[in-house]
């Protein structure tokens, strides 16, 4: 049903060990060449913000459990140039200097600043109607994609089939669900839901703390719709 | 070769129905190697520009980071309408000041206050709203805080040495969504008639995600 990736509100974890701020930003020369050489390759323009959240939630879970961040960043890219069709494994292997056509779209470092600068927004325009109104009582549904089977989905599990309410309305945004599969960005509003931690939880840590999730209108159903 | 590239690109279907190919294995698997080894490619394929790589990680590292979220938090404690500007239009004064961009597209300012406690968590990934915090620290991305931060806030605050009232209520943002949230912390006691720039230094990155408190004044 899920995959590793999805790990909100599991156990067995242990403590969050805090720097204070006092961390380098990149703690090794590697965190940000793998950064940046994945910012690059999606400069490209061969895979959206979606598709490589996906790469990554694709790794193995014994990849997912053992890989530190980046090198889930770095290996999860290999992956993306192989999958979608940039370079084979065996270029991969071979590196050869030969130039390649989409060589021309690489990013250039004058343009850098621009680029990070105008980011990537998916809100878009619709004409439908939010079907649901602030303060109104919602039940997410399950934490599956709809389309594709083990598909990419922004409902973590731990929240799936739960009610909630709807604290704000946050314009229409690109599905992931779709735009991860190459199925359109197919776009949809956007809401903000509050669950209650004693709804979601058998042994919340107090009844009045909440979770705030960012859901889109197919994750959820009116409270009417929800039978009894 | 660029003919078999040409073919590829024909082909550029994403693979829908099975999860995709494991490529990263023919790499090394010494992760410092294995970044190296797809740099390396990618550059003697005219993919990546080695001056952009640089660039980029001159951006993260020296330009951009929690400084300018605490900029936003000194300007909303020291001016009241520019607070109120903020928590109406967040995303048009932020803009403003020039911390739009990459991971930072569409961001909600969430105000603490004496019953309300905010904390930001992103548990599929590490979602961080990049233009005004940087590149988030290693706790944020872990496993512990993800899983977590969800169930049992009151447990991680207590790991970072905050302890909350119990008629304070905890509200846990899962940035489940391209929403970014920075958090307004409550402007510490003893801080009347303190300029911009000295309140900006009492910010710390961890108050603006919720797992601390701002520096009390000197």
């Amino acid at each position: 049903m899920s995959r590793l990736h999805d790990m909100g509100a599991r156990f067995g974890d242990g403590p969050v060990v805090p720097d204070f701020g006092q961390e380098p930003v990149f703690k090794e020369d590697w965190h940000g060449r793998a950064l940046a050489v994945t910012l690059a390759a999606g400069s490209l323009g061969q895979w959206n913000l979606d598709v490589s959240r996906h790469a990554r939630e694709c790794l193995s879970p014994v990849d997912y459990g053992s890989f530190s961040y980046y090198e889930k960043w770095i290996s999860a890219l290999a992956d993306l140039l192989a999958n979608q069709g940039v370079l084979t494994s065996q270029d991969m292997i071979d590196a050869v200097a030969t130039p390649h056509p989409l060589a021309h779209r690489a990013m250039r470092s004058e343009n850098v600043a621009a680029v990070l600068a105008a980011g990537g927004p998916t809100d878009r325009k619709v004409t439908s109607k939010p079907k649901f109104q602030i303060g109104e009582t919602v039940c997410t549904k399950r934490a599956e994609n709809r389309f594709v089977s083990g598909g990419h989905t922004r409902l973590p599990q731990y929240a799936e089939r739960s009610f909630g309410t709807i604290v704000a309305h946050r314009g229409a945004h690109v599905l992931p669900d779709s735009n991860a599969h190459g199925l359109g960005e197919a776009p949809e509003h956007l809401y903000s839901v509050a669950l209650l931690a004693k709804d979601l939880f058998e042994h919340p840590e107090h009844p009045e703390d909440e979770v705030i999730l960012d859901l889109w209108e197919s994750y959820l159903k009116g409270a009417d719709d929800v039978k009894a | 070769m660029s003919q078999s590239n040409s073919k590829k690109l024909g082909e550029l279907m994403p693979h829908d129905h099975h999860d995709h190919d494991h490529a990263h294995a023919v790499l090394p698997s010494e992760p410092a190697l294995r970044v190296k080894a797809i740099e390396t490619v990618l550059t003697r394929k005219g993919l990546i520009d080695p001056a952009a790589l640089d660039e980029i990680i001159d951006t993260y590292q020296n330009k951009v980071g929690p400084q300018n979220g605490a900029l936003v938090v000194a300007k909303a404690w020291h001016d009241d309408t520019f607070r109120a500007a903020l928590l109406a239009d967040p995303m048009g004064v932020i803009a403003e000041l020039g911390f739009y961009g990459r991971q930072g597209e569409h961001v909600d300012v969430v105000e603490n206050t004496p019953d309300t406690h905010n904390m930001v968590v992103c548990t599929l990934c590490s979602c961080y709203p990049w233009p005004l915090l940087g590149i988030p620290p290693s706790w944020y991305k872990s496993d512990a805080y993800r899983a977590r931060s969800v169930r049992e806030p009151r447990a991680v605050l207590a790991e970072f040495g905050v302890t909350l009232p119990e008629t304070t209520k905890v509200r846990v943002w899962d940035s489940t969504a391209e929403m970014r949230y920075l958090v307004l912390p409550m402007r510490p006691k003893g801080t009347e008639g303190m300029t911009v720039q000295d309140l900006a230094k009492l910010v710390t990155r961890d108050s603006m995600i919720g797992t601390g408190f701002p520096k009390d004044p000197a």
